[in-house]
């Protein structure tokens, strides 16, 4: 496959603040990738450096081969849907659509037949005469999608595009942006602070941190093989252990934390330091009971609270050590909430050794 | 007495006031404006009538419907003026200065005259284009001319650039607050269509500003329209106003009834283009 968008050391300050940091990144024709990150890591200032809002510091933009850092918003086959839409609010939903066709040479019934097709590939068909301010949330949006989509860019740019709906509606419209992109063939490059809409959708994320890229890869990557901590405490939650190496061999590395000794897959980090701390998902452990045959590594301690949260069970365990570890369990079915350990009860956790991330010393 | 009651006493007070106010000090005297109107100017006095004698005189001599028309030739030209510096200007301060201080500083510049008496503002523009003025001083120090001219002052002209100087704060404030409302990133997304800047000044900016227009319009007009200073200060011979006959009539010319009669069809005007442009204003409303 080939890169659609290419940067090169993409650079942007805004006078002493520093928003995106040196960023290398090609985005592959067909794609859908998104730029994940906590508010102020420079997604947006990226995004908007690839629409043409922003003119970069330094660095080198290029659009499928062509060179277009210093070109304006109209001279690229990108279309951005805006985070709260930008409906023009005097227009009716099929002006709003066919006003980026104008420049195309489109015009009349052909621009008509054009903004109708792509209504309907929204879900929207009929609604060509509506004004914007007669539509709910999730038809403005829509919308927005339907007049970037009319104008058959390479690329359709996506700041934040579910941030203004609610949840249920962004669930289903996460889905429903996924298949239009499966559809369409366009390559999607999305903006989100929000890491279950990163992982449901995209191909492909690139998680941010300070302006530039702390790691790359598919949702699974990220999520079973966080590069730092960083990346382990944005994707899913994760329980962090200082650690130290007592012994390495075989394939397994023997490590001290929370004052027990535990054993791990011994992989390099991925920061290429050396181990200096652990990280375990929650629902990478369980509560053993006692009839259990035991895990490799187990971890004793007290049960502080208990935290239904509907579909899993989440139980707050402290260690000999005294930190606070998170344990998820799915309730199945059979499974009660009253059976399991109340505060203050002993328990053990245990922890396979493929399930004990490992990364290098706390910053 | 219930707490009710005492509430309600209370609201009477808050709401009755204002409106007794208004009964009083401006629908009771529209009223006698109006009985006015009607009465027959009888030397040396007036007496009680019911005739329309007096809109007849108005219609019917030249000279009424004149000043009639030139105050409204006035009022569209200095309205037209104001919008041609204020929308630019407006503008400007809220799409192209990056600088919010600035900004500020520049807005309330042009508001800041608001706060200096009206008479004086007036006053200024004498000092500028009179005879003895800047304006003469200049060109005769610049060698343009060099004899004082007296062509600037006690004219249209003067009173136009009077009157635009005057009441520019009021079409810049309604446009400004009009610009201010339209969403940032609609010349984005325009720019994302593929359409130039122009493009979007005149497809997108321009028609979501169109209600502040219509009120600075609106503002600029009926003020204009019922002014006499400065006819009164920088207006020549043909610079008289609506406003200034009126006054002249109950005045030097004592003929209330008459001057009763171009107040009321003066009214009339006003609230003809005041319910003209509320309807302009509702069309051209977008609820962003
Ligand atoms: N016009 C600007 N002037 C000055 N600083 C800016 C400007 N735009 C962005 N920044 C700064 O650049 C950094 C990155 O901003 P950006 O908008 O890209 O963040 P973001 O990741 O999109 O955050 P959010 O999730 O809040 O939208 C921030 O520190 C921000 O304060
Ligand atoms: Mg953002």
């Amino acid at each position: 496959m080939a890169a659609i968008i290419e940067l090169d050391s993409i650079s942007k300050h805004y006078g002493p603040v520093v928003g995106v940091n040196h960023v290398d990144l090609a985005v592959e024709d067909g794609e859908f990738l998104t730029l994940l990150g906590p508010s102020g890591c420079g997604k947006s200032t990226l995004l908007r450096m690839v629409g043409g809002f922003e003119v970069p510091s330094a660095g080198t933009i290029r659009i499928a081969g062509v060179d277009v850092t210093a070109a304006p918003p109209q001279q690229r086959d990108v279309n951005m849907m805006f985070q709260d839409y930008a409906l023009f609010p005097h227009m009716t939903v099929g002006k709003n659509i066919t006003y980026g066709l104008e420049r195309k040479g489109i015009k009349g019934t052909a621009a008509r037949d054009k903004a109708e097709a792509a209504l309907e590939l929204v879900g929207l068909s009929g609604m060509f005469e509506r004004h914007t301010h007669q539509l709910s949330g999730g038809q403005r949006q829509r919308v927005a999608l339907a007049r970037a989509v009319v104008r058959e860019p390479k690329v359709i740019l996506l700041d934040e595009p579910l941030s203004a709906l609610d949840a249920k509606l962004r669930e289903q419209m996460q889905v429903e942006l996924k298949h239009m992109h499966e559809k369409l063939g366009i390559t999607f490059l999305m903006v989100t602070h929000d890491q279950t809409e990163a992982l449901v959708m995209s191909d492909r994320v690139v998680v941010m941190e300070a302006g530039e890229i702390a790691q790359d890869g598919t949702p699974e990557d990220l999520y079973e093989r966080p590069a730092t901590p960083y990346v382990a405490n944005f994707i899913g939650t994760t329980n962090f252990l200082s650690a130290r190496v007592v012994a390495r061999g075989a394939g397994l590395v023997t490590l001290e934390a929370g004052n027990q000794e535990l054993k791990a897959t011994d992989v390099a980090t991925s920061d290429g330091q050396a181990i200096g701390q652990i990280g375990i998902r929650p629902e990478k452990m369980q509560i053993l009971k006692d009839t259990e045959c035991r895990p490799v590594n187990v971890l004793p301690g007290t049960v502080v609270e208990t935290i239904y949260q509907g579909l899993a069970l989440r139980t707050v365990v402290r260690l000999s050590s005294g930190e606070e570890m998170l344990v998820d369990e799915i309730l199945r079915q059979g499974m009660l909430h009253s059976d399991h350990p109340r505060a203050g009860d002993p328990v053990v956790l245990g922890v396979e050794p493929h399930n004990i991330l490992l990364f290098g010393a706390e910053r | 007495m219930t707490l009710r009651a005492l509430d309600r006493i209370g609201m009477g007070f808050f709401l009755g006031l204002p409106i007794l106010w208004i009964v009083l000090f401006m629908l009771v005297p529209y009223g006698v404006l109006l009985t006015y109107s009607f009465w027959i100017k009888s030397y040396p006095l007036f007496e009680p009538a019911f005739q329309f004698g007096n809109y007849l005189t108005l219609l019917n001599e030249p000279q009424y419907l004149s000043v009639i028309g030139r105050t409204l030739k006035i009022a569209v030209i200095v309205s037209v003026t104001a919008l041609v510096l204020a929308y630019p200007f407006a503008y400007f301060l809220v799409f192209r200065l990056k600088n919010v201080t600035i900004r500020k500083v520049l807005f309330f510049g042009v508001i800041a005259p608001l706060w200096v008496s009206y008479l004086l503002r007036a006053y200024l523009w004498k000092t500028i284009l009179g005879t003895q003025g800047v304006l003469n001083s200049t060109l005769m120090g610049l060698g343009i001319i060099s004899e004082p001219l007296d062509i600037f002052l006690y004219s249209q002209a003067a009173m136009v650039i009077t009157l635009t100087y005057i009441f520019i704060p009021f079409m810049v404030m309604p446009i400004y607050a009009a610009l201010e409302k339209i969403p940032r990133n609609l010349d984005e997304a325009s720019a994302d269509l593929g359409q130039s800047s122009w493009t979007t000044f005149w497809r997108v900016t321009v028609p979501l500003s169109l209600p502040g227009v219509v009120a600075g319009f609106t503002l600029t007009f009926c003020l204009c329209f019922g002014d006499f200073v400065a006819a009164f200060l920088v207006g020549g011979p043909d610079g008289l106003m609506v406003a200034n006959v009126i006054t002249s009539q109950f005045g030097a010319a004592l003929n209330w009834p008459l001057g009763s009669a171009l107040a009321v069809v003066m009214l009339v005007v006003v609230l003809a283009i005041i319910s003209l442009s509320d309807r302009f204003e509702q069309r051209t409303k977008v609820q962003f």
